[in-house]
């Protein structure tokens, strides 16, 4: 489809996980060959119109994560392409076993969805965040992990997922009325990272909702007159190597990533420094410590430093140091 | 059936019995799952020989069978070795280094093998997807068979698989649970009562049967039918049945025989 600006308002009001139903309704417009699983969360991830209009490629299995990947695997395994979608917390810790079995030794094509990864289901407290998913997902063999930064690009990973002959985790992450980073349509490849922003001090590595914050963080920082790079990691695995070249052109590395600290991007991108052997500082950013209390959205990105301040603020200490 | 089928039947039955003492002796002090195996023998029989249509190709009118209770392999291995699929040759590499023949059942298309199982509780749920993409394909030849252990109904995946296959009536599926009474810990109904597992089945809306699971006849007949519904077969077992110091001992679930047992029974 054609991606106007009124598209990406539109989705952008959604937020990805509302958005990600009325992208399986329009990629069904072109595209006969996939259906769509959920554990009793249509409504919640925007899967309505899809259900009324194609009834026979929607499965809702219940309150049942483990069946949802089961199920989709059996699919999967006949050639249909499908797409598997529930909370990021539950299809990467409640189903893990079946995603391993399924995805990883089988590997099974599947896509699977995260909804509300990261924070923004927090007011229901930490059952519903997805902080480690990402790390769970990269200790197994063969999964492709994607976050997209807004809406724009999450539009174009589905797109882009539906001719990937390969198992795939999609974390959603953000809330509705969610901001805009890619405005228009633009060239995405998957695994291929993309230069939001040339600098010279600082590279920032960002992936999902924390791209647009790093944004804005890169924005502040040259009002202080440091100069800095931004990336969008929204392939988290494989992860792109040639952002290598880039880290070794500055004086510091910093990945954020509405995540744990512990298995994320920030881990993904020390290791390939040090596979290619970089002389380089990294600091991470992300979630540390102890689950926090429930709370809602942006005051666990507050609590956990995950503001264009607090990111200013942590860089232009490390740089001065 | 007729009586020289029947008696086919069971000469193949004794000729997979057979091949599984051949495997024991090559695992050696790797061990074997005796138990889960013995028990199997005519389900996977009347299945492969009489029921599904199975070849050496993934073709797609085929049946298909998922092994849900993964340790069982060697019955199945068997069976693919009567059917000439793999050589006796082969079977004397079970459980050796890079061999195909592991002690779960690896997801392997020459060999027909759907799905890789071992962690107990997940067929029913590939197989109803399974039945579901078949149905979605248009395709309403092929019929897909998931046979499970009673003791891994104590995975509570195998009753959300129940009833989603109940609530998208796949009449092309059919579960086949055997029904030994036993599992790693001893008694079933010690070490997790099942009771009765055809009332939980019909609850969850399945169409229900019982046969006697070393009677090829029964058997044959049961997974024969075919209905609007899903359709469970409680085939009531013998687990390590065939080696007389085996049956019902739950010590036999996983072991390997001594030089004496296997001089005494491996060579007849």
């Amino acid at each position: 489809m054609e991606i106007n600006s009124r598209a990406v308002r539109a989705w952008s009001m959604m937020g990805q996980t509302g958005q990600f139903g009325v992208i399986m309704n329009e990629l069904a417009k072109c595209n006969e060959n996939f259906c769509v699983v959920t554990a009793d969360l249509c409504q919640f991830s925007g899967l309505e119109r899809f259900c009324q209009e194609h009834p026979e490629r929607f499965y809702n299995v219940g309150i049942a994560e483990q069946n949802m990947i089961g199920v989709s695997a059996g699919i999967a395994s006949e050639g249909i392409n499908v797409f598997a979608a529930s909370y990021g917390s539950f299809v990467a810790t409640r189903a893990l076993d079946q995603v391993r079995i399924s995805m990883s030794y089988m590997k099974l094509p599947i896509k699977l969805i995260g909804l509300t990864a990261g924070f923004s289901a927090g007011i229901l407290g930490p059952t519903h965040m997805a902080l480690e998913d990402v790390a769970i997902m990269r200790t197994l063999p063969d999964i492709t992990i994607i976050s997209p930064a807004d809406c724009t690009e999450a539009y174009k990973c589905l797109e882009a997922v539906m001719e990937y002959d390969r198992p795939v985790y999609i974390r959603l992450t953000g809330s509705a009325r969610a901001p805009i980073v890619y405005s228009e349509d633009y060239n995405y490849e998957i695994g291929k990272a993309i230069y939001l922003k040339e600098g010279k001090d600082v590279c920032i590595l960002a992936s999902g909702s924390m791209v647009f914050t790093s944004l804005q963080a890169a924005g502040e920082l040259e009002a202080s007159g440091i100069s800095a790079s931004v990336v969008d990691i929204h392939t988290i695995k494989p992860i792109d190597k040639s952002i290598a070249a880039i880290m070794a052109k500055h004086r510091l590395t910093v990945t954020v990533e509405e995540h744990s600290v512990v298995g994320g991007i920030g881990d993904a991108v020390a290791e390939l420094a040090m596979k290619e052997g970089l002389p380089i500082r990294i600091m991470k950013i992300g979630a540390e410590g102890s689950y926090p209390h429930g709370a809602g959205y942006t005051t666990l990105l507050y609590r956990s430093g995950l503001t264009k301040e607090s990111i200013t603020q942590r860089i232009k200490a490390a740089i001065e140091k | 059936m007729t009586e020289k089928e029947e008696n086919e039947l069971k000469a193949i039955c004794k000729k997979m019995r057979e091949n599984c003492l051949t495997m024991a002796g090559a695992a050696g002090g790797l061990g074997f799952h005796f138990g889960a195996a013995m028990s199997i023998i005519e389900i996977v029989a009347v299945l492969y020989f009489k029921v599904m249509n199975s070849g050496v190709e993934a073709y797609e009118q085929r049946d298909r069978f998922i092994l849900s209770k993964g340790h069982g392999v060697p019955a199945l291995y068997a069976a693919l070795c009567c059917k000439e699929i793999i050589s006796g040759e082969e079977l004397m590499t079970f459980k050796g280094d890079d061999t195909r023949l592991y002690g779960h059942p690896c997801k392997n298309k020459e060999l027909g093998i759907e799905f890789s199982s071992g962690s107990l509780g997940q067929g029913l749920s590939f197989g109803a997807g399974v039945a579901m993409a078949l149905k979605r394909k248009g395709n309403d030849t092929s019929r897909v068979f998931v046979l499970l252990g009673d003791g891994e109904c104590n995975e509570g995946s195998v009753w959300e698989a129940a009833m989603t296959a109940s609530k998208y009536k796949l009449g092309n599926l059919t579960a086949i649970i055997d029904r030994n009474h036993l599992q790693y810990d001893g008694d079933t109904e010690k070490v997790m009562p099942l009771d009765s597992l055809t009332d939980k089945w019909k609850s969850f809306g399945w169409e229900a049967e019982e046969a006697d699971g070393h009677d090829v006849r029964q058997l044959y007949a049961a997974l024969m039918k075919k209905s609007a519904l899903p359709r469970v077969v409680i085939a009531d077992t013998i687990k390590g049945k065939g080696i007389s110091f085996m049956e019902n001992i739950p010590g036999w679930h996983f072991g390997r025989m001594t030089a004496e047992q296997e001089k005494t029974h491996g060579q007849r």
